[in-house]
């Protein structure tokens, strides 16, 4: 397993290389909106794989609160973490490419409103991991991710049902796209999707090291104290367990 | 599940004693309110037409925000002298202290609503012309919409370092369509321009759901440890 990351690592600049050669220089400029249609390929793929971490995160919630692996929790803390980061890349690309072709850099529409509420969630899913206790966090955590998906459905008829009654000025989508730049916009995707892989992989196993960093801290401080308090018979020994 | 209810009652009765003969939850509760509404009055001009048109979203604000204070006091009262401690040992049933501490909320905002409801009509000046005997449902079904995810989420913030601050950060992002419905709805109610019945049934959704969600978590929250 061990060494497959560095092949991966390896993989995965080799084609967000590529996917960046093809968005850069190969795909066809588009008519009206010009050059700054290539954000299109960043912007669609980072939703995509945010959407799909946060689908993970999910999964792995349930199956914690279901099965209690510690293992669960760290693929639902990553795959937050990381789907955070994938989320950020999408409201910040998005209103970068909708102030020269809608002119404005915010709308109120459904997909925008949508994908910030769920930053918001998502966001305050971290906040709770941060400041809970260590030892009841994956509980409290996975029960906030359950209810931030049962969240997402009315989110989306709440904004779907608003939308409606107020048209937007621009709504973008619908219409054709050409093969090429669909094309693109796969591999763009693949090359994204390897990326948060191999980020998700790598904040995992740090995630395991520190656990087992601490645990490790943990047992070793209270055999310190409890070995100290037998031999000096209650008296504190000062500095000898680790920080 | 037949103790359910009776244990249910008892706590409730309990929780309203105890508020009965302290009053702090509500008196501190209806200053806040208060304090919010004539903030909003120096903030939106009462007198111009365009408050009236936002007053559905500021009644339902200064609600919230004082939902807050009387939420984040629900469990801070059970951790003195480990009662919380004692429940979770007792063979009583985990849901049975959720409805408790729900109902209680519920009971208290509804007082809080009463009483700053009149008041907001009077300040803003508010005429209902839609149909008013709507509002009552969207009140009640508002109200429980934030009591129960509310009392819900101040469990599991009461177990986080900073207590206080936390409720807030989870209820807030999770209760957006909850308080959109509430306020669009009271919105169309008041201003008579448009059906309510949408809104209104979202807002039954989200309570069933997230009530059925409560439910059948509250169990693993109490017991987290």
């Amino acid at each position: 397993m061990k060494k497959a990351f560095p092949i991966l690592a390896v993989l995965t600049v080799l084609l967000l290389a590529y996917a960046f050669y093809e968005a850069m220089w190969v795909a066809p400029t588009e008519r009206t909106m010009g050059d700054v249609q290539r954000i299109f390929y960043y912007h669609v793929p980072s939703a995509w794989t945010a959407f799909i971490l946060f689908f993970v995160n999910l999964v792995a919630s349930v199956a914690y609160l279901i099965r209690k692996n510690p293992k669960a929790d760290a693929v639902a803390l990553v795959s937050a973490e990381v789907g955070v980061i994938f989320c950020t890349v999408v409201l910040v690309t998005g209103p970068i490419w909708a102030r020269p072709v809608w002119g404005i850099w915010w709308t109120w529409d459904l997909r925008l409103t949508l994908t910030l509420v769920l930053w918001l969630i998502y966001v305050s899913y971290l906040v709770l991991r941060r400041f809970s206790d260590s030892a009841q966090t994956p509980k409290l955590a996975a029960v906030l991710a359950i209810f931030g998906a049962l969240d997402v459905p009315l989110v989306y008829f709440s904004i779907w049902f608003f939308r409606t009654q107020h048209p937007q000025p621009v709504i973008g989508g619908g219409g054709s796209i050409d093969p090429r730049m669909l094309h693109i916009l796969l591999i763009n995707w693949l090359a994204f999707s390897c990326f948060a892989f191999l980020v998700c992989w790598a904040r995992y196993r740090l995630e395991m090291l520190k656990r087992d960093v601490e645990e490790a801290e943990a047992l070793e401080s209270l055999l310190d104290t409890g070995t100290s308090a037998t031999i000096a018979k209650g008296k504190v020994s000062l500095g000898g367990g680790p920080r | 599940m037949n103790s359910l209810w009776p244990i249910t009652l008892a706590s409730l009765a309990k929780d309203i004693r105890l508020e009965w003969r302290s009053k702090d939850a509500l008196n501190s509760m209806l200053f806040f309110s208060l304090l919010v509404v004539v903030i909003f009055s120096f903030s939106f001009d009462p007198t111009a037409e365009e408050s009236r048109e936002i007053a559905g979203g500021l009644v339902w604000v200064a609600f919230l925000f004082s939902a807050i204070v009387a939420l984040n006091q629900t469990w801070a009262r059970e951790l003195r002298n480990q009662v919380l401690d004692a429940y979770r040992v007792s063979p009583a049933p985990a849901n049975a202290l959720f409805l408790s501490k729900a109902l209680g909320n519920f009971i208290l905002v509804t007082l809080l609503e009463a009483v700053m409801a009149p008041l907001f009509m009077v300040f803003y000046n508010l005429r209902v012309v839609g149909a008013a005997w709507e509002l009552i449902p969207v009140c009640v079904l508002g109200t429980w919409a934030l009591v129960a995810s509310g009392t819900f989420f101040a469990a599991m913030s009461i177990r986080t370092r900073m207590r206080e601050v936390m409720l807030p950060l989870i209820l807030f992002p999770l209760s957006i369509p909850a308080i959109q419905s509430m306020v669009e709805a009271t919105r169309i109610i008041l201003s008579g321009d448009g059906n309510p019945r949408f809104w209104i049934v979202l807002l039954l959704t989200y309570d069933v759901v997230f009530t059925t969600a409560c439910l059948a978590l509250f169990e693993t929250v109490l017991q987290a440890e």
